[in-house]
């Protein structure tokens, strides 16, 4: 069982408030991603749940019970953290075993477990040598064996991918997925990329300034974002925010069209613009079109295009897939 | 042409390191020499270098005039007292400041420091009426006492700069895995900070073993340590060079030993790997 209940969660540094009040509510197996700009909150978030920072105010309940008096060592959670964190002066097998060493199991069952968690991790050539003799990836995988091992209630993904190479992000933001789903073990992963976030999440938790912004899915906040950050920040290139007149006719502040949701055509009806810059990658089309009163508008096509700079386009957009925004930036629906 | 370059250069930086090694090294080198020479021998000029008549009756008179082992036995408990208790007083101390720091933590180390800024002089005659008046001049009690007040701030600093550098996600990984903190002391701190306890452990002792202001200063003979032994041999008699040489090898010879021995301990680098 892992079922995380966060009930107005704060803390602060002092006169530094760093969550403002956090309510979320992770079922058991599920894969939550914590997600937002540097000093968001989401790390102390993580934290605060993992026991290694006390609460300012609020409760976090394990399982139905509250937690902020136990020690880290007790809420059966494990945790891989950014810096990998390995014992230096342990093989990968005493790295691994030290959870199940520290909760007294009999040697015979320490070595079962570790083998097995090795073997899931393709990790046994390498289990009689230390950490530094292992590359970056592989460090990493020691790091995932040493939580895995101990099946916790939960797994915390303190940005565990952001030191490794692109390529080999990609692979492991897989094997991390697929593991977590064979495990069926509860996971909050934090990072900063919002692709990760889309990529491995069954629910996301969008944080800016201390703040939840919105819980869903990703396809809920893609869709329909509660409020102007959460529809700038998820999504790829960033929405296009329009405000002014032409909001006004939409009867909102702000009005927001994905760079996929731009029509792009030569005649006909949209807005008027001519091309600053065309990216040609093959699979798409990116335009950066100057709309002149509108501002800067980007516009993606699937395909290839045959348009260049200081080409007139008109864009318009697709009427169902319109966000509309009130002053305060709350998303406004019919 | 890059390869002989850099074989080239090697060669040129390794010679310069010796020529630099040996350098340094000389003045101990000169010592043990003249103590294998004669007294006549060790004044001569031009210096002789290695063809002189050897002889080792410097030690042999050396030993019959003041007793080696009572003073080496002085200085081992004086040295190796001061640095443990040092410790015991420094690892809990350091420990804080490196795992808790407050505000007032660096200002804290700065005013330790400044103590050493002082110099010694300047404190004899309170220190030595108050040792008079507690009857702790020329014991070894007193002595310990002096070198680990003296060495505190050194050490404490040393412990210090070598937690800050244990990443603290380690610690942290161990309290995930349910680690109480005896054994996170026990399994994870202690093995990390090894080479940095037992560098600092080595300099106090060398630091303590050398200290001559306090030594000469505040014993005589029961409590003298092997300082005060070479001293004796620069007197207002005339300088006995050649004994004061053989005197001086006998008084570093064991703590170059330990130095020797320990050189791997020195040699940090063990948590190289750990984070990224």
């Amino acid at each position: 069982m892992g079922q995380i209940t966060l009930q107005n969660v704060q803390k602060s540094f002092g006169p530094v408030h760093i969550i403002k009040g956090a309510d979320l509510d992770i079922s058991d197996g599920s894969f939550v991603v914590f997600v937002g700009p540097s000093g968001c909150g989401k790390t102390t978030l993580l934290r605060l749940i993992a026991g290694l920072e006390d609460v300012s105010g609020g409760n976090i309940l394990i399982d139905g019970k509250n937690v902020v008096d136990v020690p880290p060592a007790k809420r059966g959670l494990s945790m891989v953290f950014q810096s990998y964190a390995l014992y230096p002066h342990m093989s990968v097998r005493g790295n691994i075993a030290f959870g199940l060493k520290m909760a007294g199991l009999p040697k015979a069952e320490i070595n079962r477990k570790v083998e097995a968690a090795a073997a899931t991790l393709n990790l046994t050539p390498y289990l009689d040598r230390k950490p530094r003799e292992l590359s970056g990836g592989q460090r990493q995988r020691v790091a995932i064996g040493r939580a895995i091992v101990r099946e916790p209630k939960a797994f915390l993904f303190d940005e565990p991918l952001s030191n490794l190479d692109a390529a080999l992000r990609v692979q492991m933001r897989l094997e991390v997925t697929r593991l977590q789903k064979q495990l069926g073990t509860t996971a909050i992963y934090v990072t900063h990329d919002q692709v990760e976030a889309m990529t491995m999440a069954d629910k996301i938790v969008v944080l800016n300034g201390g703040k939840i912004e919105q819980y869903g899915t990703p396809l809920e906040l893609y869709e329909k974002p509660a409020n102007l950050f959460v529809a700038g920040f998820i999504g790829s290139p960033k929405m296009n925010f329009i405000s002014g007149e032409v909001a006004g006719r939409h009867d909102a502040a702000t009005i927001g069209v994905r760079p996929e949701h731009l029509k792009i055509a030569r005649d006909g009806e949209g807005w008027p613009g001519s091309i600053m810059v065309a990216e040609h990658l093959g699979s798409d089309t990116f335009l950066y079109v100057d709309a002149g009163a509108i501002g800067t508008l980007t516009a993606r096509h699937v395909g290839e295009l045959d348009l260049s700079a200081g080409d007139r386009v008109l864009l318009s957009p697709d009427p169902g897939r319109l966000h509309r925004f009130d002053e305060s930036g709350k998303s406004l629906r019919a | 042409m890059a390869r002989m370059a850099t074989s080239r250069h090697v060669a040129v930086s390794t010679i310069a390191a010796w020529l630099v090694g040996f350098l340094i090294f000389f003045p101990i080198l000169w010592m043990v020499l003249a103590s294998f020479k004669t007294e006549l021998d060790a004044f001569a000029i031009p210096p002789k270098f290695l063809f002189f008549h050897w002889t080792t009756e410097n030690y042999a008179a050396v030993q019959e005039r003041s007793d080696y082992v009572h003073h080496a036995l002085n200085s081992i408990i004086v040295a190796g007292g001061s640095t443990l208790i040092a410790l015991l007083i420094a690892i809990p101390a350091a420990w804080s400041m490196a795992f808790s720091p407050t505000k007032r933590t660096k200002d804290v180390l700065l005013w330790m420091l400044s103590t050493k800024m002082m110099p010694p002089v300047g404190v004899l005659v309170p220190i030595y009426l108050i040792y008079r008046d507690f009857g702790l001049l020329d014991t070894l009690t007193g002595l310990v006492f002096i070198l680990c007040l003296g060495n505190l701030p050194i050490v404490i600093w040393m412990l210090f700069t070598y937690f800050k550098e244990i990443p603290k996600d380690i610690l942290e990984a161990a309290r995930m895995d349910g680690a109480t903190i005896s054994r996170e002391l026990v399994y994870v701190l202690t093995p990390m900070a090894v080479p940095g306890l037992a560098s600092t452990l080595l300099l106090n002792l060398i630091l303590a073993w050398n200290e001559a202001f306090w030594t000469l200063n505040l014993s005589t003979l029961q409590a003298a340590p092997l300082t005060v032994f070479i001293a004796s041999y620069s007197s207002p008699e005339g300088l006995f060079w050649a004994k004061l040489s053989a005197a001086s090898t006998l008084a570093i010879a064991p703590i170059l030993v330990l130095g020797w021995f320990s050189q791997r301990q020195l040699v940090r680098g063990l948590t190289f790997g750990a984070v990224k």
